[in-house]
């Protein structure tokens, strides 16, 4: 049990992790992320760069959604535009990978800015259809642009580090996880400073924070931007990683795929978008898996399989936004709450 | 024993006395509904001036214009700071946020996901100014700041009396107890004006003592200027020094508490009730 836990300074009130235990959990925690490929089977490894591409991305929806309120159908738009920026830079001019990705990221924030814009006039359900316009420009875009291959896949070079390949599963592993680390020390920071309250200010009580002297419209853009920046760096990630570009891996199924995460995980939560990518991305494995065995012995209910897929993840979505609209991070925050006062639990 | 306030309350540059704001034969409509028509009213700096009037009188909607939040078809407002004067109705609402106009609403407007202190620390946006880069570091200068501004709103936190709550979500507290903390919020912008529209509506009688306690320490101890809207009647005429009376978006009264009491028109608006009582 903890108790009495008292600060004598600001700074050490303000912090993030208060008190040794919570600094210890993500001592441990970062230890076993980089004992984890050394022990993990592709299998696992895959699974876990999957989830953090996903977690990636799914924290920069959050950035605008959860945190700010402005709801996006464009996710999937955004990343492509990371992923094709990132991925004709490297196949075109031969840039490093990691140029391309940097570049990719501020591209995409830039058109993320420009597809914010409609957020200073509509809000809801009028912002998800503006936004799910721009999904269907960019994917409009792509298909038509000579530079891209339209439908045909974009296929980069091996993106390499000292002149060994860098994305095997192993070795993207590292990249992913850093960037990972580093998107969420700068979101949880970003939302105990200035512009990330005001972002939760607008998402809480938009007229208020203008009167408070909050420029909407400056900051929804800034929204738009940071989220999409991060978004874009996901999709310029997933090229390289896969060494293949689809518009088909981005239409509006990603975007919503997406905002099913950080519904699940919770919005407005840097960690619960974490948990929303765990498990978004190991449900339906462990479904296929299952699907797999039960396929094995019952040959009738290998067809069936991607439809009960389907079936169960609509059905959790929708079991989540009735019972737990805050998500897996509640949850979690529950149990926590539980344990800390265990065995006083009054 | 609170500690006493370290910081400067008060932003304006005026001394106590001087025009502060001055509204200009202001008409604002909408659609049919004539909200305010020709009203004029001037706001000396540290005075608290109340503006009151039945329900629909058009009082929120003459704030609404200071705040940039409508626009009146008719008149303009003049705001004075350091030296300068600036036209009110030609500005957005962050635009008046900076000049240091400070509000609270009628129906409670607070983040009702964040904490006390991240409301109070919302008040302080235009004194910080760490951006999306720097933000998302957290490292020197930008933990400077809001350590620095963390002493700010701990002054208003004591001021107020919120010591207990301040690690609360707003949306868990009592109404009274969010009023409170609204008028922290506009506190925490370091006022030059501090506009306040129904602070104690819907309080009991002491939450009201309490309220129209920190109102008065605010205007004496710190010299803000404040623009109060208030229907109690023995509040309004007990801290007041210049009250402005409108009726159907009409001024009808201005004046100290006494003039207004005695005059024939506001006591006819008021018909049935008695003001000298209030
Ligand atoms: N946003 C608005 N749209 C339409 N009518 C409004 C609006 N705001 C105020 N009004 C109208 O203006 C009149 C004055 O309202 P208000 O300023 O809220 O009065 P008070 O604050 O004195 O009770 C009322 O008739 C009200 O219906
Ligand atoms: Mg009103």
């Amino acid at each position: 049990m903890e108790s009495g836990i008292f600060h004598t300074t600001y700074e050490s009130d303000m912090a993030l992790r208060r008190t040794p235990w919570m600094r210890w959990r993500i001592y441990i925690l970062l230890v076993l992320l980089a004992i984890f490929p050394f022990v993990a089977n592709n299998y696992y490894l895959t699974l876990a760069n999957q989830i953090g591409i996903v977690a990636i991305a799914a924290i920069g929806l959050n950035i605008l959604t959860g945190f700010t309120g402005q709801i996006s159908l464009g996710t999937g738009g955004f990343m492509a535009v990371g992923a094709y920026t990132s991925g004709l830079l490297a196949a075109n001019l031969g840039l490093p990978w990691w140029l391309t990705i940097i570049i990719a990221s501020i591209f995409t924030a830039l058109v993320g800015g420009f597809f914010g814009i409609p957020s200073l006039r509509l809000k809801g359900l009028y912002l998800a259809m503006a936004t799910l316009a721009s999904q269907q420009i960019i994917e409009w875009a792509i298909i038509r642009s000579p530079l891209t291959g339209g439908v045909e896949a974009l296929v980069l070079p091996m993106p390499t580090v000292f002149g060994r390949r860098a994305n095997t599963e192993f070795g993207f592993y590292w990249v992913i996880f850093i960037i990972l680390i580093l998107v969420v020390f700068y979101a949880v920071n970003l939302f105990r400073s200035k512009i990330g309250r005001a972002f939760i200010a607008i998402r809480d009580q938009d007229i208020a924070a203008e009167v408070m002297g909050v420029n909407l419209f400056r900051y929804k853009i800034l929204s738009f931007a940071t989220s999409s920046f991060i978004i874009g760096m996901a999709g310029g990630m997933l090229a390289n990683y896969r060494g293949i570009v689809s518009f088909e891996r981005f239409t509006i199924e990603a975007s919503i795929f997406y905002l099913a995460v950080i519904i699940i995980g919770g919005m407005g939560s840097v960690s619960g978008s974490i948990y929303g990518a765990i498990f978004m991305t190991l449900v339906p494995a462990i479904l296929t898996n299952l699907g797999q065995t039960l396929g094995g012995s019952i040959p009738q209910m290998a067809k069936l399989i991607p439809f009960i897929r389907q079936g169960v993840f609509g059905l959790t979505i929708i079991i989540f936004l009735i019972f737990e609209p805050e998500g897996l991070a509640k949850i979690w925050r529950d149990i926590k709450d539980y344990l800390r006062l265990w065995p006083f639990s009054y | 024993m609170p500690r006493g306030f370290s910081h400067t309350l008060n932003s304006s540059t005026l001394q106590p006395g001087e025009l502060q704001l001055k509204i200009e034969n202001v008409s604002l409509a909408f659609g049919g509904v004539q909200a305010l028509t020709d009203v004029s009213l001037e706001v000396r700096q540290s005075a608290i001036t109340a503006v009151i009037g039945p329900n629909g009188a058009g009082k929120t909607s003459l704030l609404n214009c200071i705040s940039g939040l409508y626009h009146p078809q008719d008149g303009r407002i003049l705001f004075y700071n350091q030296g300068n004067e600036h036209e009110l109705t030609k500005l957005k609402p962050y635009q008046i946020a900076k000049l240091g106009i400070a509000r609270s609403f009628q129906n409670i407007e607070l983040f009702k996901h964040m904490t006390v202190l991240d409301n109070l620390m919302l008040g302080r946006h235009n004194h910080l100014k760490s951006n999306i880069f720097t933000g998302g570091l957290y490292w020197g200068k930008t933990q400077k700041e809001e350590v620095e501004n963390r002493f700010f709103v701990e002054d208003i936190i004591d001021l107020l009396e919120i010591q207990a709550i301040r690690k609360q979500a707003v949306g868990t507290l009592s109404y009274g107890l969010q009023k409170r903390v609204e008028l922290g919020r506009a506190l925490a912008m370091q006022p030059s004006l501090l506009i306040l529209d129904e602070p104690m509506a819907g309080m009991n009688a002491e939450e009201k003592e309490d309220m129209a306690r920190f109102v008065l320490d605010v205007n004496e101890e710190h010299g803000v200027s404040i623009i109060i809207i208030e229907h109690d009647m023995g509040v309004v005429m007990d801290i007041s020094d210049h009250i402005a009376v409108l009726d159907f978006g009409l001024k009808i009264g201005d004046g100290t508490p006494d003039e207004v009491q005695r005059n024939p028109d506001v006591i006819r608006a008021y018909l049935g009730e008695d003001l000298a009582i209030m």
